[in-house]
């Protein structure tokens, strides 16, 4: 169902789009008003999402850890599972958001005959990193149309990425590793049962957006050509803050632009937030130091009670008659013996 | 907020990640690429709109068509005949590559290797001159051309 939900919202976005521009002719709207719209709603949204989550006490450490902590000298501690300072933690991360350290670990979970069998499973790991990478690689190759002239390292990017010379214009190395990423990401949901039962709407959505974005891409590069030269000047325009939208440019980019557009906009509202989430995640980005150090939670209320010595002081006569012990280490005890002795 | 000053570090590296075409541009001039159309003729093989966005397009048809069909003839959509060559149809009428094919491609940073072995008008002017001979025999020009592979 979700799945569903999911496939006529990108179909509807395109329709949108084709009689929205194709049609009724608002390049201005979908070229101009609404990416901006969108990006700031990103930015906003984005830093709006962090300050919430940094005003979120995390009293306790709750780190997740699996391996030995650091606790007497002789015993072998693991610096990496248990981090105990913030350079390890520092560490942890870097492995983390880069190489997908906790995923590499992600188990596959099956009933064979009455046993329940765990086994290796780095499909997920694999994917999830070509998608990932190969996005962020076409993000930086994108920048050739938001800089005049275009860096070195941008413009060397898009010549080793074609470097395969494959058609013209040539073929990029990372539109189809992020398709298969795309596609082992899609599939996986649907093959098996259990995840399919747990995935939502909000779990294909963005993946049908991104399809959605590669694909109207790829079609704009190789085969509904669209005016390169056009676009930049429309990208050129947006950044200068002067927008202007160039005539004759192809619905298709319009289609690509709006679907960037709305991946942004949706960004802040969606699980896609983990972008920036992985980095506060309190399971994470905490180092497992309970033991060592007291962190005291900041919303205990000061509590009224009374020491031992204050109760004494209080019932200090009736103690003496009644012949019960006095505890003489009490300050309020030895601030009476002073006062005594100088009478 | 907890940890403010950490996690205000860690929004602002965010900011100027994400505002990278914003902050990067600012204050520099809008650059906008004027092709020099030949002033002798009136249409180019196909269209204008065509053209621009279709012309590797075409180009790689016509490489395909002389190398693969040995066809040197190309019949336009409106039924016109034009030999097939980019050295001597294109150039005849686009008659430098430096204000014509240049100007777009330095825009958004293409680079078609057809020059590493098709010669642009402007070198054949000067071919055979001296100072061509040393200018396209040194190592250094040639490394400053494309890598090619048909
Ligand atoms: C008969 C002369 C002629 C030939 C041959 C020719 N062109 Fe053109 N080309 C023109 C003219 C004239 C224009 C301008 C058309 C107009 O303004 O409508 C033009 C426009 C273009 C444009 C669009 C430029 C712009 O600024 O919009 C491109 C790109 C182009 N030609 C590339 C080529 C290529 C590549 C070839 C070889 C396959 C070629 N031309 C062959 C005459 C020619
Ligand atoms: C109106 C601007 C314009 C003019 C004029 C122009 N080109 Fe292009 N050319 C482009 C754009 C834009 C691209 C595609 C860039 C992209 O998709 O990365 C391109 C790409 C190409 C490519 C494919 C290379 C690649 O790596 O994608 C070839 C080949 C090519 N042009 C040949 C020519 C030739 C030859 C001329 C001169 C006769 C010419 N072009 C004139 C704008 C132009
Ligand atoms: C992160 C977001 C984006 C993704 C994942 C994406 C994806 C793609 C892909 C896969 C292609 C095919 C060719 C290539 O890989 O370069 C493409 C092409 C293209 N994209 Fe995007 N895109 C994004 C954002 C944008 C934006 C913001 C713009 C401009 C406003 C844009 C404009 C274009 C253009 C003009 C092409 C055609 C390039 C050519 O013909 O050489 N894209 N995009």
């Amino acid at each position: 169902m979700g799945a569903v939900f999911a496939l006529i919202t990108v179909v509807a976005f395109v329709l949108v789009v084709y009689l929205g521009v194709g049609v009724a002719g608002l390049h201005f709207l979908f070229g101009v008003i609404i990416p901006y719209v969108a990006f700031f709603t990103f930015l906003i949204g984005m830093i709006y999402r962090v300050i919430e989550w940094a005003r979120s006490p995390v009293p306790f450490r709750i780190v997740t850890t699996c391996g030995q902590q650091k606790s007497l000298s002789w015993v072998k501690r693991n610096p990496l599972e248990s981090p105990y300072n913030n350079f390890e933690v520092a560490l942890r991360m870097f492995l983390e958001v880069v190489f997908f350290r906790s995923l590499f670990r992600n188990l596959k979970a099956e009933i064979k005959g009455r046993n329940l069998i765990y086994g290796s499973y780095k499909w997920l790991w694999l994917f999830a990193i070509l998608f990932h990478y190969s996005f962020f690689i076409i993000l930086l190759r994108h920048f050739r149309f938001f800089a005049y002239p275009v860096p070195k390292v941008i413009d060397g990017l898009n010549q080793l990425d074609a470097f395969l010379h494959i058609g013209l214009p040539h073929f990029y190395i990372t539109d189809a590793l992020i398709l298969a990423g795309l596609t082992f990401l899609f599939v996986r949901r649907l093959a098996d049962p259990k995840l399919r039962y747990i995935s939502l709407a909000s779990d294909y959505l963005p993946l049908f957006m991104i399809y959605g974005l590669v694909i109207s891409g790829i079609l704009m590069r190789h085969f509904f050509k669209v005016d390169v030269v056009g676009v930049k000047e429309l990208t050129m325009s947006l950044v200068h803050f002067s927008p202007k939208v160039p005539q004759g440019i192809g619905t298709i980019f319009f289609i690509h632009l709006f679907f960037i557009s709305a991946l942004m906009a949706y960004f802040p509202f969606s699980k896609l937030v983990h972008m920036l989430g992985v980095f506060l995640s309190p399971t994470r980005n905490l180092a497992n130091n309970s033991r060592a150090k007291r962190h005291i939670n900041p919303w205990n209320q000061p509590a009224k009670f009374k020491t031992y010595c204050e109760w004494q002081e209080i019932f200090y006569e009736q103690l003496v008659e009644s012949g019960q012990p006095i505890d003489e280490d009490c300050p309020q005890v030895k601030e009476r013996k002073k006062a005594e002795g100088a009478e | 907020m907890y940890d403010t000053g950490k996690i205000l570090a860690f929004i602002g590296a965010f900011v100027v990640f994400v505002s990278t075409p914003f902050w990067s541009n600012f204050g520099k001039a809008a650059f906008e690429p004027h092709p020099k159309l030949p002033t002798q003729y009136k249409e180019c093989v196909e269209s204008k709109e065509f053209m621009r966005a279709d012309h590797m397009k075409l180009l790689r048809l016509w490489r395909y068509d002389v190398v693969r069909k040995e066809q040197r003839i190309y019949v336009n959509s409106k039924g016109e005949t034009y030999p097939i060559s980019l050295q001597n149809e294109c150039m005849r009428c686009h008659t430098s590559k430096k204000e014509f094919c240049d100007q777009c491609h330095n825009y958004v940073a293409a680079h078609p290797y057809c020059w590493n072995c098709h010669i642009s008008p402007e070198e054949r002017k000067g071919w055979a001159s001296k100072e061509s001979l040393k200018k396209v025999s040194t190592e250094e020009a040639s490394s400053e051309l494309p890598a090619s592979h048909h």
